[in-house]
């Protein structure tokens, strides 16, 4: 821990000294250690504040995250349709840091060593672990569409698939195109982040042209044979309301694009748009990706479901979007959230000499606005199931919205505060 | 059902039951499965429209989760999270909830 400085150390100390007492300091079997985690996400973050939390303060923790703040994915096609403000997805790490002690560091990993259990800085040096846990989101196989290779490029034909940068550039390309316009998303093959994201993206929009441009076209080039979450319910939207706007294309694979014609080129077809938003094929973020963990179609890691620890490297767990997911599972911010939860109790009783927990449970609740106030939700529960050594969904539990509404909408702004404390404050 | 299944099936469910009560930390984890939207321990935002259950009688949230798993409670989603829970672990969730003062 080279890169600490002694008075944030002392600072991280008093923190955590404070809270144990906060808590009335447990005496004795308490879980001892550093945990570094890499990525303040939906995952990182959670595990962070719960390791924390839970250990009351006597596990340290350092967060290592490449941005200053954090800016959430949900609810940022609102930002995109333009009825909310990146200030509205953008929340400070503060609370981390100062009340649950957690040290934040503003950095890259390069390299992870499982043997010495340290991780290298971009910044340079190296840290030293007990534990490490990788949530490190997405990176894209810029391979698959081979013209969107240079960074050039790439912030040409967008993706907006991270929330950042990416959004409010899309945000600007659908201001600035003319009524009449089209703009075409791209959907890869699933699995992808956030499965209904694309379709509630393409709602937005259309909401947006609606009002601000209504002569202009949205239309769907998905890689899938059909819509691959909450179907009914958004294939209904798309006819109530954006009749005219939303067109929908399955099997509509993107391969390659011109980057300077805005043209998606498919197997047999090309399509020209104004606005061409591509959301390339993904895998498992970098980080999880380069450093000799054991991945599944070489895309996704595999992990133990009692631990989050990932199969064959042990000290090292990874989760949230890159692991391989349990069946039916998606990859939302609210199930790395859970994965963060079930990381954090295993890891701090692996860090006072027991066996995680043999019947780990996770849960998912996905909303979606189909225009600015109304939304639709899919939700689900797993429980570990011994045989299988999986988390499996309940049957006969979770399902989707009756119908779009209002109170829906409010419950989903309702998710997001809840969801944004429980990660960070 | 036939004798030798049936007592499997027991064995299976006592099995389960003694891992669950052997486990100090149980409680607290299925209630952090709630924590997403109903905050963290229980402490929902405020005004943020989502029910805060710490401090909130175990007899009378019990209640409310059975309803909702039911039917007997309407609702646009409890009904579908609550049936993903047994009997057990939602008493487990109550119980914690109500502990948090």
């Amino acid at each position: 821990m080279m890169l600490m400085k002694r008075r944030d150390f002392l600072k991280a100390g008093a923190a955590a000294g404070a809270m144990a007492s906060l808590y009335g300091c447990a005496g004795g079997g308490q879980p001892r250690g550093h945990v570094v985690v890499v990525g303040g996400g939906y995952g990182g973050a959670t595990t962070a504040k719960y390791l924390r939390m839970w250990s009351e303060g006597s596990v340290q923790v350092t967060l290592i995250e490449r941005n200053p703040t954090f800016i959430s994915c949900p609810i940022s096609n609102l930002v995109i349709g333009g009825t909310q403000k990146m200030e509205d997805i953008t929340i400070s790490y503060d609370g981390l840091k100062n009340k649950w002690g957690v040290r934040v560091i503003q950095d890259d990993v390069v390299a992870v060593d499982p043997a010495k259990k340290a991780v290298s800085l971009k910044a340079g040096g190296s840290m030293a672990y007990d534990r490490l846990v990788l949530s490190p989101g997405i990176d894209f196989m810029w391979n698959e569409i081979p013209a969107l290779a240079s960074a050039d490029a790439q912030a040409k034909i967008l993706h907006a698939w991270k929330a950042g940068p990416q959004t409010v550039a899309l945000r600007k390309q659908l201001e600035d195109m003319k009524d009449g316009g089209v703009y075409a998303l791209s959907i890869p093959k699933a699995p992808y982040r956030c499965p209904p994201g694309p379709y509630e993206r393409a709602c937005l929009v259309a909401n947006y042209f609606k009002q601000a441009k209504p002569k202009s076209k949205v239309v769907i080039l998905d890689a899938n044979e059909d819509v691959m979450s909450k179907k009914g319910l958004f294939t209904k939207a798309w006819t109530d309301l954006y009749k005219d706007i939303i067109e929908y294309r399955p099997n509509s694979e993107v391969k390659d694009v011109d980057v300077a014609n805005k043209t998606a080129i498919l197997e047999f077809d090309k399509f020209k748009a104004d606005v061409l938003n591509v959301i390339p094929p993904h895998r498992a973020g970098d980080i999880a990706h380069k450093s000799g963990l054991k991945l599944i179609n070489n895309r996704w890691v595999d992990i133990n479901w009692l631990s989050m620890e990932v199969n064959g490297t042990p000290g090292v767990h990874v989760l949230g979007d890159a692991i391989f997911p349990a069946p039916t599972m998606p990859k939302s911010g609210h199930m790395a959230n859970q994965h963060g939860k079930l990381a954090a109790a295993a890891i701090l009783n692996m860090l006072s000499g027991q066996e995680p927990s043999p019947t780990p449970v996770v849960m998912n609740t996905c909303y979606s606005f189909v225009d600015a106030k109304q939304a639709i939700h899919v939700a689900s529960v797993h429980q570990y199931d011994p045989a299988t050594k999986v988390v499996q969904p309940v049957q006969g539990a979770g399902g989707v919205s009756a119908a779009r509404n209002e109170l829906e909408g409010k419950a989903a702004m309702g998710w997001a505060k809840n969801i944004w404390a429980d990660m960070l404050a | 059902m036939k004798l030798p299944t049936l007592i499997a099936a027991l064995g299976l469910v006592a099995a389960t039951g003694a891992a669950q009560a052997a486990d100090p930390n149980l409680a607290r984890n299925l209630a952090a499965t709630c924590a997403n939207c109903h905050g963290t321990n229980g402490r929902a935002v405020p005004n943020s429209g989502m029910d805060a259950l710490a401090g909130e009688d175990k007899a009378k949230t019990l209640k409310k989760l059975n309803d909702f798993k039911t039917g007997v409670k309407p609702a646009s989603i409890m009904h579908q999270i609550t049936k993903g829970y047994t009997e057990q672990q939602l008493d487990l969730i109550a119980g914690y909830f109500a502990g948090q003062k």
